[in-house]
């Protein structure tokens, strides 16, 4: 039998926008690391802002959380000019960036606590939320020790309470789960999931379209600082051919007639198969579960022994392709979106690059590690 | 357009004005939350105040021993003690100052800086609780040097008041300092450059002034350079204050280069800290 995947789908608030940006440019000489961005965020929802390495995406959030500014163009989040209005933006805003953006001397407790009295809450209150969020965020039993002794996850979800103690209404997560192993990875997107739950927006930047999935209602890719396609997830998806199922029957060498046999059976949406006789694998594109169900049940009712199951999201790597044609690649111009500006310090570059290992590692994770339906029959 | 749907935030921060302007008691109440934090680190890393405990003791004990018998006579060191020991309280100010450039350079490098940043806090708030927590630090590296002194038979000629003067006027100048230092600190790249950078300019200053040896054995040109010093100008508050003798004159000029120095220095450094991406 199949087991059914576990796809955690968010619901549509609708509504107007949270975050809205519009033609933003900013150069660092050469590299243009945002070339023109338009998007907006709706209210209530997520969107997944998805690019390779280099693509604009970190220095898109930190314009929007005042970090940096912007060569030209505008951004409004909760109806504040990042410009003009910085002040009471960061009233509104969280943000999680790949590093932990806590102190790492300091207690878990204790990070929470301070966070609380920086944002005006009284001594009682401060240290009421911090407890409040770490028995949230499962860190309840590490709260006296020092950050710097957590494992890279409990880090992370420190840093997501931390974003949370001011209730912000738009929250920024840069790659939120960069350099996670899958379960950790699955921890964060518990609690992100809990945050868009209680009201909040949320962009997500991200280089995993499987995360996209899990969390953004739609999504935005971008490339060298430029938006290259936009749209609901299931839009995008469509346009990348969704999922791509492999069957491997139990005799390899039927693979081309099970190739054949769903080719010609006229499955709705069902494009077509390819074999491998090499692998003795069938490869199948498929868009729906029910198309999935369909396929399997086509095959085994005519007698087909199926001994592996697999489907695979597409990669961003496929994402690209299907929208670029051609393949993503982390910008030769080095991570952009870490790097300094104008006055060009070391430590950034150096960031950049550790930033970049990090990605790499992560992104092998990810890609061994796909959604999988294992079936035995 | 969006500006319809700009929803009062969530939690209540009463503390911020329309504007986003940030009240004094909400920019108090930020930095002493900042001091904290700072402390929590040292309380975390309590190495980080060995020089703070160990410079008084090692420098009165090498200076009244090494140079006391030189400048003084061998058998007078006494006298040497109550020359120098309050010269060395503009020593320590310096010092302690010089470990605020490094200690920024390094904070900086740490994403929790950005989390200040994206906070509605005043940025200055930040710099300015690194220099309270630093001042308390001068302040114990002062209290174990008179602690020191008192051992090796220093002897205040005035009163107590007037050595609560000298630490404070030491405070007030180091507090000033701290500000180049951080500049420097958030100006350079690493820690080391700051290090680097600080010792080349501190040695010819502390040198190069009536904390040690009195200018008149000086040859003239530094003899006149050690008039000009800031550093000569607090050795000889500090040393009138505790042995009595005409303060008015160096304690004016003390105070108007802390007021100069940090007039100059900290707007540049919290519009340094400001523009730090």
């Amino acid at each position: 039998m199949v087991v059914a995947m576990t796809t955690r789908r968010l619901n549509d608030h609708g509504g107007t926008a949270a975050v809205e940006v519009r033609g933003l440019v900013k150069h660092y000489g050469e590299t243009k690391a945002l070339d023109g961005v338009d998007l907006q965020v709706r209210q209530g929802t997520v969107l997944g802002v998805l690019g390779p390495n280099g693509a604009g995406k970190t220095t898109l959030v930190r314009v929007l959380s005042t970090l940096i500014k912007p060569d030209a163009g505008s951004a409004r989040v909760a109806g504040y000019d990042v410009l003009t209005q910085p002040r009471q933006l960061r009233r509104v805003i969280g943000l999680t960036g790949q590093y932990a953006s806590v102190d790492e001397k300091l207690s878990g407790r204790e990070n929470l606590y301070m966070i609380g009295r920086l944002l005006d809450l009284s001594r009682t209150d401060a240290r009421a939320r911090a407890d409040e969020l770490l028995e949230r965020f499962s860190l309840t039993e590490a709260a006296k020790r020092p950050a710097m002794q957590y494992s890279g996850g409990m880090r992370r979800r420190l840093d997501l309470a931390a974003s949370m103690i001011g209730r912000p209404s738009v929250l920024y997560l840069d790659e939120p789960t960069t350099g996670l192993d899958p379960r950790t990875r699955n921890e964060v997107w518990d609690e992100v999931q809990g945050m868009v739950a209680d009201g909040a927006t949320v962009l997500l930047t991200t280089q995993y379209m499987e995360e996209a999935e899990q969390l953004a209602n739609e999504l935005t890719v971008i490339d060298r600082g430029r938006v290259i396609a936009e749209g609901r997830v299931a839009e995008l998806k469509a346009k990348v051919g969704g999922r791509t199922l492999q069957i491997r029957p139990t005799d390899p060498a039927q693979a081309a007639a099970m190739a054949a046999l769903i080719g010609g059976a006229g499955l709705d949406g069902v494009a077509g198969a390819n074999a491998d006789p090499a692998e003795g694998m069938v490869s199948v594109p498929i868009l729906s579960d029910e198309q999935l169900t369909a396929v399997v049940a086509l095959v085994s009712a005519r007698g087909f022994g199926i001994a592996h199951i697999d489907t695979h999201l597409p990669s961003l790597d496929e994402v690209f392709l299907a929208i670029t044609g051609r393949p993503a690649e982390s910008a030769e111009t080095g991570d952009a979106t870490g790097t300094e500006t104008g006055d060009g310090t070391g430590e950034a570059e150096a960031a950049g690059t550790a930033r970049d290992g990090g990605a790499r590692t992560a992104k092998n994770d990810l890609t061994h590690d796909d959604e999988n339906v294992e079936v035995t029959v | 357009m969006s500006a319809a749907t700009a929803t009062a935030p969530l939690a209540a921060k009463p503390a911020v004005d329309g504007e986003g302007r940030i009240g004094l008691r909400a920019n108090l109440r930020h930095i002493g939350a900042l001091a904290r934090r700072n402390m929590l680190q040292i309380k975390q890393d309590p190495e980080s105040m060995f020089d703070a405990l160990l410079m008084p003791v090692i420098f009165t004990l090498l200076f009244v021993y090494v140079f006391g018998g030189a400048v003084s006579g061998k058998g007078h060191q006494q006298a040497y003690v109550n020359y120098v020991v309050p010269g060395l309280m503009a020593m320590m100010g310096m010092n302690i100052s010089m470990a605020v450039g490094t200690g920024i350079n390094d904070d900086f490098k740490k994403g929790v800086m950005d989390r200040f940043r994206t906070m509605p806090i005043a940025r200055s708030s930040v710099l300015i609780a690194k220099i309270v927590v630093e001042v308390g630090r001068m302040l114990i590296a002062i209290a174990i040097l008179l602690g020191m002194g008192f051992a090796l038979g220093l002897t205040i000629h005035t009163d107590v008041m007037h050595l609560v003067a000298a630490v404070g006027l030491s405070a007030v100048f180091g507090a000033s300092l701290m500000w180049i230092f951080i500049l420097l600190g958030l100006t350079m790249r690493t820690a080391q450059a700051v290090q680097g950078v600080a010792m080349l300019v501190l040695m010819p200053l502390q040198f190069g002034s009536s904390i040690f040896a009195k200018p008149t054995t000086m040859p003239g040109w530094l003899e006149s350079f050690t008039k000009v010093n800031p550093l000569s100008n607090l050795a000889d508050a500090a040393r009138a204050l505790v042995n009595g003798g005409a303060v008015a004159h160096s304690v004016w000029m003390v105070l108007a280069w802390s007021v100069g120095i940090t007039l100059v220095t900290a707007p540049l450094a919290v519009a340094r800290f400001r523009r730090k991406t």
